[in-house]
């Protein structure tokens, strides 16, 4: 496992040509929660020509929702959902400019797809370390959507936030060649 | 919190797991099971659709109102005051938030005797959703389960944050295979299935399981299964339900006798 390489957000293209798959990246800077009800608010508006409540252009989507913050916490758990909910419609956020996501899970062939078109990449953090990945979150705050209490979108300060590259520009992907290196065939 | 079976599976799968990165998160899902636990803040944001098992013992007499809306308050008041996620919708298809996480699911079992027995099993949807159902031929046999149990765990991948447990449900009808499935969950990690044949069944499971590679949350690795459960019932002569029911690391039950 190679040292972990520090990133400040925003993700620029020369960011994501550097990122390969199997890289464990530390992320400070502002993300960007939404999750499944978002993600349907966000694109039926981008069908309409609307214009999106927060720009994306070089933005890190983080798929969680938190529970509350107890009293003198900036968030509560905070690990990473399912991505393959939202691959209906992660291609058209990547069109408005959308650099990366956070999540869990495999991506669907489309979004792989779009990760190369866009220049775009797909991390994943460690599912279930929601305490753990709670005190990287410096601060907290809804920006959109707050009528869907968990699921609003949230910006999010982050500090060393430990993700690991899953899909990168050129095709790599760490679920597949993690698992095949550990495989026994029987 | 996490219970001291299941951390104690995490410590074990730690010293067998090969894989460094593996290794890794393990240890980072100990370290997070004790801040969890410090700080008071629950170990994984999805703290679930709470499934609730009830034994009700045949001679007690139950007064002062609706145990069905007590059990329905006590989840209300134990999300807002834990500080923990409303993740229900009312309607599956409208999918508007209830607010307090309720209703819950509830299984009833009337029993001998005059104790209540309540297991809460708060469900996350990553592990849920990977789940599976089907309804073999009595001709598969058990080779058929097996291969069926294998494939739902490989199709499932990364998405269910393994390392798992694997509960099996084998026999009935579809749902009856469906809540065994379930209820083998709840059998304290590290226990021997009572019944020879089943426990024979889980040793080659767990195997075959973690020969397929996916390893701690989908990066490579040879712990997949902590465990796997099985429980079984009698069934049709023209049937063979087989219900796999996966759930994460973060297994987290808790029984009170009343």
């Amino acid at each position: 496992m190679s040292d972990p390489r520090r990133i400040v957000l925003p993700l620029t293209d020369e960011m994501v040509a550097e990122l390969r798959a199997g890289d464990r990246v530390l992320i400070n800077g502002r993300l960007l929660t939404a999750r499944d009800a978002a993600h349907k608010k966000m694109v039926a508006l981008l069908q309409q020509g609307g214009r999106l409540p927060v720009d994306l252009k070089n933005q890190v989507i983080y798929y969680v929702g938190p529970t509350p913050a107890p009293p003198g916490r900036v968030i509560g758990a905070c690990g990473p959902t399912t991505s393959g909910r939202m691959d209906a419609y992660t291609p058209a956020l990547l069109a408005t400019g959308l650099k990366g996501m956070i999540g869990k899970g495999f991506r669907a062939p489309e979004v792989i797809e779009a990760l190369r078109r866009h220049r775009a990449v797909y991390f994943a953090a460690v599912g279930g370390a929601g305490a753990l990945l709670s005190r990287c979150v410096k601060a907290a705050q809804v920006v959109a959507y707050p009528e869907l209490g968990p699921e609003a979108v949230h910006e999010l300060i982050v500090t060393d936030f430990p993700v690991v590259v899953i899909n990168d520009i050129y095709g790599g992907d760490l679920y597949r060649e993690g698992r095949r290196q550990y495989a026994v065939h029987q | 919190m996490l219970e001291p079976d299941v951390l104690s599976a995490i410590g074990q799968a730690k010293e067998r797991e090969v894989s460094p990165t593996g290794r890794d998160i393990l240890a980072q899902l100990e370290d997070n099971a004790s801040l969890a636990a410090r700080d008071r803040i629950p170990i994984c944001q999805d703290t679930g659709l709470t499934v609730v098992f009830v034994e009700v013992g045949q001679d007690l007499r139950l007064t002062g109102g609706s145990l069905e809306e007590a059990i329905t308050a006590g989840v209300r008041d134990g999300y807002q005051k834990g500080y923990l996620r409303k993740s229900v919708v009312g309607h599956p298809l409208v999918r508007e938030n209830t607010g307090d996480n309720t209703p819950p699911v509830i299984h009833w079992r009337l029993v001998s005797g005059d104790r209540l027995k309540i297991s809460v099993v708060p469900k996350g949807a990553g592990s849920e959703n990977m789940s599976a159902l089907k309804m073999l031929k009595p001709a598969e046999g058990l080779e058929g389960v097996k291969q069926f149990v294998v494939d739902t765990v490989s199709v499932a991948g990364p998405n269910p944050c393994p390392p798992l447990v694997v509960g099996v449900g084998i026999g009935g009808t579809m749902e009856k295979a469906a809540l065994l499935a379930k209820e083998a969950l709840l059998r304290p990690l590290g226990s021997a299935n009572p019944d020879p044949v089943l426990a024979e069944v889980e040793r080659e499971l767990v195997d075959r399981i973690n020969a397929l590679g996916i390893g701690p949350m989908g990066l490579g690795g040879r712990i997949t299964a902590l465990a796997v459960h099985v429980l079984a019932f009698p069934t049709h002569i023209a049937m063979l339900p087989v219900a796999v029911n996966l759930n994460c690391h973060a297994l987290r039950h808790k029984t009170a006798v009343l």
